[in-house]
């Protein structure tokens, strides 16, 4: 009999990720159909946090494509991610008529998804094609550096940017058509120009768009120019002497990475209808890099559950932890921990104090248990078996010499 | 063998030398390689073989002469280009892709001979799923050809050595060159698999394709090749065929010190 695990290990041919993607299919399109029930109609609070998770495992799958297939450390992805929301709140509000351009420019949402995609690889480009050239730990460093000037930027240029206050009250995204009807407890009728505005609606949208750069990000990755990834990854002096034109490849990695970040972006500043500097910080690209190791760097399915799990623990367990501790506190009859007393804050506070404590934690444990992440890529578990190697290939050569 | 070398150079070195800061290790070498022939390059450690190598493939580019390949000066172009033109090559201290399936590594070697742009990719257009398929239709030709396609589906690093060297064999063959250069391909095999070896790259050339081979063992190399240079501390010290090369004085004492 073969268990999953032998059938997991059997090779690199079959693919366990159907299993994982089709679990993830459902569990999107069962989503807000559980919350609504769950919490008898009111399920509309949960499905705006899931659309808002969205945000990040967008930017968890164009990471993935810049980390876990090339193997370049990118330290500042929010930056591209920072572009993309800016871009949609100058296209696409009354801004402009503070700026020295004076006109106010409003472009549908649809458009500028993909303006804001072209915008962020450009930068993408810009920045990549002077800083590839280097080893991975400088990329690193460079990247670091840019994902710190960008929003620095954003936030002083005040003339264009409203520097701290942000940019706020961009247009809602409009479909140019709908369709009403009893299934939204309205009379039929055509309505034209139809905000969206919805929770629901914005995590229709966001589900469609995963689809759609799941899809495309697999096809890639599956193709000539995901194996010259996988190519450059690991050897880079081979790939180049096997014809990979190396830094061109690495380029379209890092552009891809930055254009998805672009799409994220419009997407959070439109759904947030605010856009601000503080948004888009060292953390959120460190954030985004945790997601991807923990998930199972290089693997799709890893990448977007690792993403869910860190944005759950992130944003929902965490702030709601000191209520759960007042709350078990006095369930089990201990109301006295949750007031204060001399140094002790009571239990709320306490525990909310150790938040990032905690965080740090439960990401130390997963990292010793599970180093290759939770769904791992096969590559990536191979790797961290390297000591182990299959008995023949541990052959040394005896007449191996450095030079010759 | 019937392949009658032509007279035009497929390869010419044109006094290449090649310094790493004070060090001079390839010291004005010029030679050519001629077209269908099996040539080899032999010296003792630190002769300055595999540097040569390098500079011809663009990893490390000569610090002057010239390299040039079938007629065009290939010196200092980027390795990928390099590889473009028809050159392929393996390394000595085999550097597969060691997490990617044999299949997966010989496919990788096509890539330059792939006409698949982003978009293609993005899409999976039926132009995109016919290269591929048939790039994977050659890839298990070539690992057939080499005599390992037991393996095709096992990552590079579980193969057994001599299979991991048979497959980098493959790997370069992928990229269609016209001129192949083989590092050290026998280093650590038995006697027999060396035997194997040699009647690969007699197939090799029988394809029409011009290797070019550095080996350190005197004995497999004057088996294989109909010419061989010398090299010794950097410096061409002797040319001709194996019964030349073997009563040669200097190359004598670069492999066996001086008599005195």
């Amino acid at each position: 009999m073969t268990s999953l695990r032998q059938f997991w290990q059997s090779g690199p041919r079959r693919d366990p990720n159907t299993v994982a993607y089709i679990v993830l299919l459902v569990v999107a399109i069962s989503f807000p159909i559980l919350a609504t029930v769950a919490t008898g109609g009111q399920g509309e609070v949960m499905i705006n946090v899931a659309a808002d998770a969205g945000v990040y495992v967008l930017l968890a799958v164009g990471l993935n494509v810049v980390i876990g297939f090339a193997g370049l450390l990118d330290l500042g992805y929010a930056a591209f991610f920072a572009i993309g929301a800016y871009t949609y709140a100058f296209l696409a509000s009354d801004h402009g008529r503070v700026t020295p351009l004076g006109e106010p420019i409003h472009l549908p949402f649809w458009i500028v998804l993909f303006i804001a995609m072209f915008v962020a690889a450009s930068f993408g480009v810009i920045l990549g094609a002077p800083t590839l050239r280097l080893r991975g730990d400088y990329l690193a460093i460079v990247t670091l550096g840019f994902g710190e000037i960008v929003p620095r930027i954003f936030k002083n240029a005040s003339v264009w940017t409203s520097g701290v206050n942000g940019i706020s009250a961009l247009d809602i995204p409009a479909l140019p058509l709908w369709l009403q009807g009893p299934w939204s407890g309205d009379p039929f009728a055509i309505v034209p120009d139809f905000k969206i505005i919805s929770p629901l609606a914005y995590y229709v949208i966001m589900v469609l768009l995963l689809i759609i750069s799941v899809v495309l990000v697999r096809n890639l990755h599956r193709s000539r120019l995901g194996r010259a990834w996988m190519a450059v990854r690991e050897d880079e002096v081979a790939a180049a002497a096997m014809g990979v034109n190396t830094v061109a490849v690495k380029l379209l990695a890092f552009s891809i990475g930055a254009a998805f970040s672009g799409f994220a972006g419009t997407f959070y500043a439109a759904k947030l209808s605010l856009v601000s500097s503080e948004n888009f910080g060292f953390s959120v690209s460190i954030t985004i890099i945790v997601m991807i190791v923990l998930g199972g760097m290089g693997n799709i399915p890893g990448v977007i559950t690792g993403a869910l799990l860190i944005y759950g623990v992130i944003f929902i367990l965490l702030p709601q932890m000191p209520e759960y501790a007042t709350g078990f506190a006095n369930s089990v009859g201990l109301s006295g921990l949750t007031h204060p007393s001399g140094d002790f804050p009571g239990i709320g506070e306490f525990i909310s104090r150790l938040k990032f404590l905690i965080f740090g934690f439960i990401l130390v444990v997963v990292m010793l248990v599970r180093p290759q992440g939770l769904l791992p890529s096969r590559q990536r578990e191979q790797e961290l078996q390297k000591g182990i190697a299959h008995e023949d290939t541990v052959i040394e050569d005896v007449t191996a010499e450095v030079g010759g | 063998m019937t392949v009658q070398p032509a007279a035009e150079p497929i390869l010419r070195i044109d006094h290449v030398t090649k310094r790493f800061g004070g060090l001079v290790a390839v010291d004005d070498v010029t030679f050519d390689v001629k077209r269908g022939e099996i040539f080899a390059l032999i010296g003792p450690n630190g002769a300055g073989k595999t540097t040569l190598f390098n500079g011809i493939t663009g990893i490390f580019p000569p610090t002057t002469g010239r390299v040039v390949f079938q007629g065009g000066e290939i010196t200092g172009s980027p390795p990928h280009r390099v590889a473009a033109l028809g050159i392929a090559r393996t390394f000595q201290n085999i550097r597969l892709f060691e997490y990617m399936s044999s299949l997966d590594n010989v496919r990788l070697g096509q890539h330059c001979r792939m006409h698949a742009k982003l978009w293609d990719s993005l899409f999976k257009t039926p132009a995109e799923r016919a290269e591929e398929k048939r790039v994977t239709d050659n890839a298990i030709e070539l690992l057939k050809f080499v005599g390992i396609e037991k393996y095709t589906h096992v990552y590079a690093r579980n193969l057994p050595y001599g299979s991991q060297r048979r497959l980098e064999i493959a790997r370069a063959l992928a990229t269609s060159p016209a001129l192949l250069l083989l590092d050290e391909p026998a280093a650590g095999f038995t006697p027999q698999e060396k035997v194997e070896l040699m009647s690969l790259v007699h197939k090799i050339i029988e394809r029409g394709i011009t290797v070019f081979l550095i080996e350190h063992d005197m004995k497999v190399v004057m088996g294989v090749s109909r010419r061989i240079v010398v090299l010794d501390h950097g410096e061409k010290i002797a040319e001709g065929t194996p019964e030349q090369v073997r009563n040669d004085q200097r190359v004598i004492e670069a492999y066996l010190g001086k008599q005195h």
